[in-house]
């Protein structure tokens, strides 16, 4: 094996410096840098000439051509002349090739450095003006759903179709799931606080009330919204990637009507009823934890959370899955509308579809929590 | 519907990226039954051009005539109809990849046609048949080749009859041969149907094979520098840079 790459200087007159290199010169920690012959043509600034001598080179790769670039475009800007002896002729041919389409200055990305505050406040604008892009979405959908009720809507039945069996029946298994958990971990936490009292039995309203006006509701919007909602994004984001959006478009479709407009629908119309089957879920997960109590029957329980859940505990409970779902499906859609077109902007656009719609479920969850209070419902 | 005279006029058109200029003052003329390429290296802008002018991105400055009608400036609606009579085959087919074949190419019709299931069923066999692609009426987007895929996109284009073709790249990334049916297939097409086509593309067999006028545009110059036939344009141009093109930069 050849000695590493080595860097020899000799200055034979005053205004000449040889560089001499000698070796094995490939990529790696132990190649001389450029540097060195920069400090030292700066070092003596009476050098107008450069002469490198290859003759005792080895081997070579990337890594000499690197290093005779820095030297060359040092050399341009100096205004030194530069020679060479003993080159490789790969060498060199590479080297013409490296610099026969010269740099393109303006289609360097711009570095300007901004200032924090800059930052901020160009961060604060975007932040509102993607308040009026959620506006002009949600006018464009409604705009959509409008046409729907006067059947003008252009979409494909079999499109709606599919995404009712995807949003729906395939949901089903985690929706079980989670919700009989939820069920059964209320009662558990329920029954602690209320064995104090010798109340158990209420276990029954805790669990029936929580569940069917709230916690079924919020959690299948939440499980609809990392399931449903991330998929919406990525295949409406992907859909951007391959234009067939864009073809849509010249084809005078509306990729609202065409594309969003199902997917919305879909979710609007079984989110309740998938919060309906939750309620059922979660009911049946704190009869089962009661059950195990000493003395609570199946009966027992059956007949509290009858008398405890009222028409309104349900109403609203529904109501707020139709409004969840919508919420789903809207940031789901626009997120995928709005994405670039790359692979990581897809990924980007379901992040934020699951982010803005468990934001989105989670404010709708306090404002309907606040009117209904207001309203003593 | 008039055979002859311009069909799309492009006047003092600027194609921009927010600030960043990537065209400026372009000027041409699209006549009826022409096989018009938009030419030039990559980068140029080709893609943008195209985009204008099948109405997906708004031009920064100037206009686009449809015949007399201002594109640019008329409601959507207008230029939804408008581009209704254009077909448009998109760099990688862009088909909808939740749809058979037969279901892509049946979709304009259904939307736009009063025709039975039966007859669109036909007239789908027919346009697959077309680009060669009889027989794959049942598969999905994913399950054909590249130049399939983009054969089929040529076919759901032509869905409605249209008046205009638009093409992107259409011989990118595919073998010598594939190419060259391509090419044949939209000569033929121009021939039969008197369709107009407009081709982006940077392929020079295909540019000389199939095109009879053309716009170059000159990424340096970040404008456009000669249109008109390629062939003359290669006899006649003094500039070295479309000389350059022309002959893939080959020293003459």
């Amino acid at each position: 094996m050849a000695t590493p790459g080595e860097l020899l200087f000799e200055q034979p007159s005053e205004d000449t410096l040889r560089v001499i290199l000698s070796g094995r010169w490939k990529l790696g920690k132990d190649l001389p840098s450029a540097d060195v012959v920069r400090q030292k043509a700066k070092g003596a600034p009476a050098v107008r000439d450069i002469g490198i001598d290859a003759q005792g080179l080895a081997d070579w790769d990337t890594g000499l051509l690197i290093f005779l670039a820095d030297i060359w475009k040092f050399c341009a800007e100096e205004k030194i002349r530069l020679t060479s002896t003993g080159l490789p002729q790969g060498v060199k041919n590479l080297l013409e090739l490296a610099t026969a389409v010269p740099e393109k200055k303006d289609a360097r990305k711009a570095g300007e450095r901004v200032s924090f505050l800059t930052n901020l406040g160009n961060e604060a604008v975007g932040f509102f003006r993607s308040f009026s892009d959620l506006l002009e979405f949600v006018g464009e959908a409604t705009v959509a759903f409008l046409k729907l009720l006067r059947g003008k809507a252009q979409y494909r039945r079999v499109d709606l179709g599919l995404t009712i069996e995807a949003c729906g029946a395939q949901a089903l298994p985690i929706v079980t799931l989670i919700s009989f958990l939820v069920g059964m971990i209320l009662a558990f936490v329920g029954a602690i606080q209320l064995k104090m009292f010798g109340a158990e039995i209420y276990v029954a309203n805790l669990v029936g009330v929580a569940m069917v006006r709230l916690m079924a509701a919020i959690m299948t919007g939440i499980v609809m919204a990392g399931r449903t909602g991330g998929a919406f994004a990525a295949q409406l984001g992907t859909m951007q990637v391959n234009q067939e959006v864009d073809a849509l478009k010249t084809l005078g479709l509306s990729p609202m009507e065409f594309l969003v407009l199902p997917r919305m629908l879909a979710l609007a119309l079984m989110m309740p009823l998938l919060a309906l089957y939750a309620n059922v879920m979660g009911v049946l997960g704190g009869a089962v934890v009661a059950a195990s109590m000493p003395n609570i029957t199946l009966i027992q329980y059956y007949n509290q959370t009858t008398g405890a859940v009222g028409m309104w505990d349900l109403g609203i409970g529904l109501f707020s899955s139709a409004v969840f779902g919508v919420i789903v499906a809207l940031s789901g859609c626009m997120r995928g509308m709005q994405c670039g077109r790359s692979a990581s902007a897809v990924g980007d656009a379901a992040t934020s579809a699951v982010v803005t719609a468990i934001v989105g479920i989670i404010v709708a969850t306090a404002i309907i929590t606040l009117i209904t209070n207001l309203l003593g419902v | 519907m008039p055979h002859e005279g311009p069909h799309i006029t492009v006047r003092d058109l600027t194609m921009a990226y927010g600030a960043f200029v990537v065209m400026h003052d372009l000027n041409f003329t699209i006549n009826r039954g022409d096989v018009f390429i938009i030419m030039g290296g990559s980068g140029c802008g080709k893609s943008t051009m195209m985009t204008m002018l099948i109405g997906l991105k708004r031009p920064a400055k100037g206009q686009i005539f449809y015949a007399d009608v201002n594109f640019w400036d008329s409601d959507p609606e207008a230029r939804d109809t408008i581009i209704r009579r254009a077909g448009v085959m998109y760099q990688g087919g862009a088909l909808w990849s939740s749809m058979t074949l037969a279901e892509n190419v049946g979709l304009p019709l259904e939307t736009y046609t009063d025709l039975s299931p039966r007859q669109i069923r036909e007239v789908v066999q027919m346009k697959l048949a077309l680009v060669g692609l009889a027989g794959f009426e049942e598969f999905y987007p994913s399950e054909i080749s590249g130049g399939m895929q983009k054969r089929a996109g040529i076919a759901r284009a032509m869905a409605l009859d249209p008046e205009i073709l638009f093409f992107d790249e259409p011989s990118a990334g595919l073998d010598p041969v594939s190419a060259r049916r391509l090419d044949d297939l939209i000569l033929q097409l121009r021939e039969s149907l008197g369709t107009t086509m407009v081709v982006v593309t940077h392929e020079l067999a295909s540019i000389f094979t199939i095109g009879n006028n053309s716009v170059f545009l000159d990424a340096s110059k970040r404008t456009m520098t000669a249109t008109g036939d390629p062939k003359k344009l290669l006899a006649e141009t003094t500039d070295p840079t479309l000389r350059l093109f022309l002959t893939r930069g080959e020293k003459s």
